[in-house]
């Protein structure tokens, strides 16, 4: 074993198109890092902006999000708006200090299992990269008393 | 038999809650003539040391205004808490970290940056403040900031919430009437937990504007838009609105008048993070399907965190910028 950082990841997928191209690479034997733990979605237009914050909140150091390519969405147009919620987040994400490298988004098609495993080993990579986020939870409440410390 | 005991207290805040306390105009007599004011520093002179003396649970309500940004805030909180047997987390600040909570988007070195060195200050010495100074008469002390801005029940045990940025004044009026029912035997105390004075919906809700496009092709600031119609719905006119997100209690005061809803109530009930909810109401709407022309649009808010966090950042997920949560507290 070596001491290398393994990111956890949260994937989140859509049930249509995504999912089963995680689902097509598991049957075709393709080995991708073991660091993504998926989440299945019905679309990738339920992917509310809290899910991914919470996930980065509660110790994720990358989140994905995969959904079915531009125009075959199954609900019609639903992943342009997480394309938009993406744009959204990686812009209001950065202000919180959480580099653009974390989140990623991604079309995969049921058929794609081999592109989807190589998005997944591209992104761990990356992550890898930046290190972990290990997001600072709370500050511990100093003792009751004010004293005269430096600010 | 001697009046219930009713504490205010004034933490990190702008004051205005305490105006908005006064503007209950006679109601404020109901209050003098039910309970007996222990504490309120913007109305009368009671120390500090008073309070400590003060038996435990011997103050019936505690209204606590602002967050808590420094040691002596920190203090007060828990003094208060100690003191008082119902601790109201008392408006946006309390609850939310409201404006003093953007301060979380920079490290402690960035505030007093801004503050004490920006071109727009005159500090040609570079002084900074200082926890404690030698003068010849003994030490002054002055309360260190913490790293971030905290709300109240982050600190604390909070029994109710009332938001607002400041609550409106007939919301307070509502809350003190029900308080003042319980002292009589009268009413029985809402469930701990309960946010009271506000709605249990959205700004939106409220909104008597008309929404049906629900599409925006571009977002602009309310100076860039002289020509805004008194019927549509703002967002729809291309104002950064934050009604969907935002709950109701104020009867959508800003919107009636033309200036779009900034969030002051809050997140909305059932909403954990109110920022979230509003990049995924603000990107639902964004009419476009090209990565750059969806960025062109977004253009039109230069400070998303600034304004989906604008009230809600302490209390939210995320909370603060890494680096200023990962400073020493």
């Amino acid at each position: 074993m070596s001491d290398r950082f393994e990111p956890v990841i949260i994937g989140f997928t859509c049930n249509w198109c995504s999912y089963r191209a995680a689902d097509l690479a598991g049957t075709s034997r393709i080995k991708y890092p073991p660091n993504v733990r998926l989440i299945r979605l019905m679309c990738t237009g339920r992917l509310d902006p809290t899910f991914v914050l919470k996930a980065f909140s509660e110790g994720a150091d990358g989140v994905l999000i995969a959904g079915c390519h531009p125009g075959e969405c199954h609900y019609l147009e639903q992943n342009y708006k997480a394309l938009r919620r993406y744009q959204l987040m990686t812009r209001t994400l950065a202000q919180f200090g959480i580099v653009p490298e974390r989140l990623r988004l991604t079309w995969a098609s049921a058929a794609e299992g081999a592109r989807f495993a190589e998005e997944i080993a591209t992104m761990v990579e990356e992550v890898r990269q930046v290190g972990p986020l290990n997001w600072p939870t709370r500050p511990v409440p100093r003792v009751e008393q004010a004293s005269g410390g430096a600010a | 038999m001697s009046k219930p005991k009713f504490a205010m207290y004034w933490a990190s805040a702008c004051g205005g809650c305490e105006i908005a306390v006064l503007n209950i105009d006679e109601k404020i007599l109901d209050l003098d003539a039910n309970f007996e004011v222990a504490f309120w520093p913007a109305a009368m002179d009671v120390k500090y040391k008073e309070v400590e003396a003060m038996d435990d649970e011997s103050i019936l309500v505690t209204l606590f205004n602002g967050s808590i940004r420094t040691d002596e805030n920190e203090h007060m909180a828990h003094l208060l808490r100690r003191k008082s047997k119902l601790l109201v987390a008392f408006g946006s600040c309390a609850n939310e970290g409201c404006i003093p909570g953007l301060a979380n988007l920079s490290p402690r070195e960035g505030i007093f940056e801004c503050a004490y060195t920006s071109p727009s200050t005159e500090n040609p010495d570079h002084l900074r403040p200082r926890s404690a100074w030698q003068a010849p008469e003994g030490t002054l002390t002055l309360t260190p900031l913490q790293s971030v801005v905290r709300t109240l029940d982050q600190v604390v045990e909070v029994d109710y919430h009332v938001p607002g940025c400041p609550p409106e004044s007939h919301q307070i009026a509502a809350v003190l009437d029900v308080l003042i029912a319980v002292v009589k035997g009268e009413a029985e105390l809402p469930p701990k937990g309960a946010v009271l004075g506000a709605g249990d919906s959205t700004v939106c809700d409220e909104c008597t504007r008309k929404r049906d496009i629900k599409r925006i092709s571009k977002l602009s600031r309310i100076q860039e838009l002289p020509m805004l119609n008194t019927e549509d719905c703002l967002l729809e006119q291309g104002l950064m609105c934050s009604g969907p997100a935002t709950r109701s209690g104020c009867n959508s005061r800003c919107p009636n008048v033309g200036a779009p809803c900034i969030g002051c109530y809050g997140a909305a009930p059932g909403v954990l993070d109110q920022g979230a909810r509003l990049m995924t109401a603000i990107a639902s709407v964004v009419d476009e399907k090209e990565p750059a022309a969806i960025d062109k649009v977004l253009d039109g808010l230069p400070d998303p965190a600034g304004t989906f966090y604008r009230f809600s950042l302490a209390h939210s997920l995320l909370r603060a910028n890494r680096a200023a949560l990962a400073e020493k507290p």
